[in-house]
């Protein structure tokens, strides 16, 4: 044991502890991922907005709701303000950099509510069958037939506007896609031996469900909430634009493209900006889930 | 005393114009301890007897005994303290997430045991699996290695009648040779019934005591492995089958 080197260690084909077999599963799909350049620079980038947000108010320059009139619609490059200033005269990267906070909070409470109802619905309808699925699948369909933009708008007019209110339409207009791969992946799955096995065992429904089809819907879903982040940035940022999102004067990128609207025949980096913002956060996600399919696909290590 | 009874079992699938008759009036009888083989062509129903006796054919009629007890419908949780199955293909047989460690305690722990750590223990040793297989996933073991979990997997309740569905079908000669030779050790070593399906004369010439031809869902003919080891079956189903597989 002693001369082995850590590497050897996580990369045993004989592991000796349940510990160990962790860690060398989570290694062996670390060094799958590393291999894919492409998915490594959308995790690059991805842990930049994130040390970003974190630490915003040491790196922003300027602070994001100061204005200074005297010095508005400043072109990039001015002194002090590299990315120029907005039509108020606050300075642009102070407040993409604040923004990356609230992208990074509409982000993180989409992928927490959407895919976990969607899963919940899906592996339930699947497993159950019956009538259970035909009335859990029919209102799938009903929230699937609504544009998704339209049906975001409805709701956060019903319960007001506000960054909030925009996560919960986005939510709820987000998860029926993830529903419908959940439960194809638990049709699938449910006639496969090893679920007929369990069930020989003595499993009730919450265990088999919980515990063995899970798992196996769950990287599909992770890949497909990481290929989807992209369109929730944009349906966030749709709404900021709107006007039915972030209110102003929160640096949220999408309200600042709103107001970089009017301006954009003759100040173009006011609403350009925020939008390679947007781009670059968006196309990182995508990135970063085709890597994940790579790794997090339960049939690639057979 | 007999093991499992079955009297006119009828097992089908779909309803009305797509209903599918797979087994029709099956009827027989395995003494305890015996080994029991169900020979026949793809399609005849073998398998289908073993998935009615479990529970996951969920359509069928007739009388169903093991220890001279009635099944119910919904199979009490002792039902598989007694029965357990080892299912044809290992390579689908076992969730390709968990560890032979988590198949094994998970077993183990449904079925109320304590001592869990020591049994997967046990068990990986009386399967011929050693130490080293206990924290592997599916996909870093062989064939052969499966399907030896599989059988420790049905073992862990400590059954008394076993169920074999092809064990053999998917492995290659060789390793088939080793998982057939480990089954008829451990029937001796734990006392254990078998039900074997298979389409392979010579494998349940080797494992089987007696056996059941079926054609077309229906028990054709019952006999012992004598007569079949001296070619003598009476009806010309089962003839035409030991001939053509000489």
């Amino acid at each position: 044991m002693a001369d082995q080197t850590l590497k050897e260690w996580l990369l045993t084909d004989t592991p000796t502890s349940r510990r160990h077999a962790k860690l060398s599963a989570l290694y062996t799909g670390w060094l799958t991922f590393r291999s894919n350049t492409m998915a490594m620079i959308g995790l690059g980038i991805l842990v930049l907005l994130i040390v970003i947000a974190a630490a915003a108010p040491i790196l922003s320059p300027h602070d994001p709701f100061v204005q200074d009139l005297g010095n508005r619609l400043a072109p990039l490059g001015t002194e002090g303000h590299i990315f120029g200033t907005d039509s108020l005269g606050r300075d642009i990267l102070s407040r993409l950099i604040y923004g990356a906070r609230i992208t990074l909070y509409i982000v993180a409470l989409v992928a927490l509510i959407a895919p976990v109802a969607g899963l919940l619905v899906g592996t339930v309808s699947g497993y159950a069958g019956g009538w259970v699925d035909v009335v859990l699948m029919r209102i799938t369909d009903i929230f699937l037939a609504f544009p998704r933009l339209v049906l975001a708008l409805a709701f956060v007019a019903a319960l007001g506007a506000g960054i909030e209110n925009a996560v919960l339409a986005i939510s709820l207009t987000a998860w029926p896609p993830y529903a419908r791969i959940a439960r194809a992946e638990t049709l699938t799955i449910r006639s496969s031996d090893y679920i007929a096995a369990i069930r020989l065992q003595g499993a009730g429904a919450l265990r088999i469900i919980t515990k063995h089809i899970w798992p196996l819907c769950i990287s599909s879903l992770i890949v497909r909430v990481t290929l989807d982040m992209a369109g929730i940035i944009l349906a966030a940022a749709g709404l900021g634009f709107l006007g039915l999102g972030a209110q102003p004067p929160s640096p949220e990128w999408g309200a600042m493209i709103s107001e970089g609207r009017r301006f954009i025949l003759d100040h173009w980096w006011v609403a350009t900006m925020p939008g390679l913002a947007i781009f670059t956060v968006s196309l990182a996600f995508n990135l970063l889930g085709d890597g994940l399919r790579d790794v997090l696909d339960p049939k690639a290590g057979e | 005393m007999s093991m499992l009874d079955i009297k006119g079992l009828n097992v089908w699938f779909g309803r009305a114009r797509d209903r599918v008759d797979a087994v029709k009036s099956a009827t027989f009888t395995v003494a305890q301890g015996e080994s029991f083989g169900l020979v026949g062509e793809s399609g005849s129903g073998k398998s289908t007897i073993l998935r009615a006796i479990t529970g996951l054919a969920p359509t069928w009629s007739g009388k169903i005994h093991v220890e001279d007890q009635p099944i119910p419908a919904r199979r009490p949780k002792s039902f598989y303290k007694t029965v357990q199955m080892v299912f044809q293909d290992p390579y689908a047989s076992l969730h390709p997430r968990h560890s032979v460690d988590q198949v094994l305690g998970e077993t183990l722990h449904l079925h109320g045991f304590k001592d869990i750590d020591n049994r997967v223990v046990k068990l990986l040793d009386d399967v011929g699996l050693g130490q080293k297989f206990r924290f592997r996933y599916p996909h870093q073991l062989s064939g052969g290695q499966r399907q030896r979990v599989a059988i420790a997997r049905a073992l862990a309740p400590e059954p008394k009648l076993l169920l074999l569905d092809e064990p053999t079908s998917a492995l290659d000669v060789s390793v088939q040779a080793e998982i057939l030779n480990l089954l008829a050790d451990l029937r001796q070593m734990h006392d254990l019934t078998y039900v074997m399906v298979s389409h392979d004369l010579s494998v349940v010439g080797h494992m089987c005591d007696r056996l059941a031809v079926m054609k077309d869902g229906e028990i054709v003919e019952i006999m012992d492995v004598s007569a079949l080891q001296r070619m003598e079956a009476t009806h010309p189903y089962a003839q035409h089958l030991l001939q053509a597989s000489v």
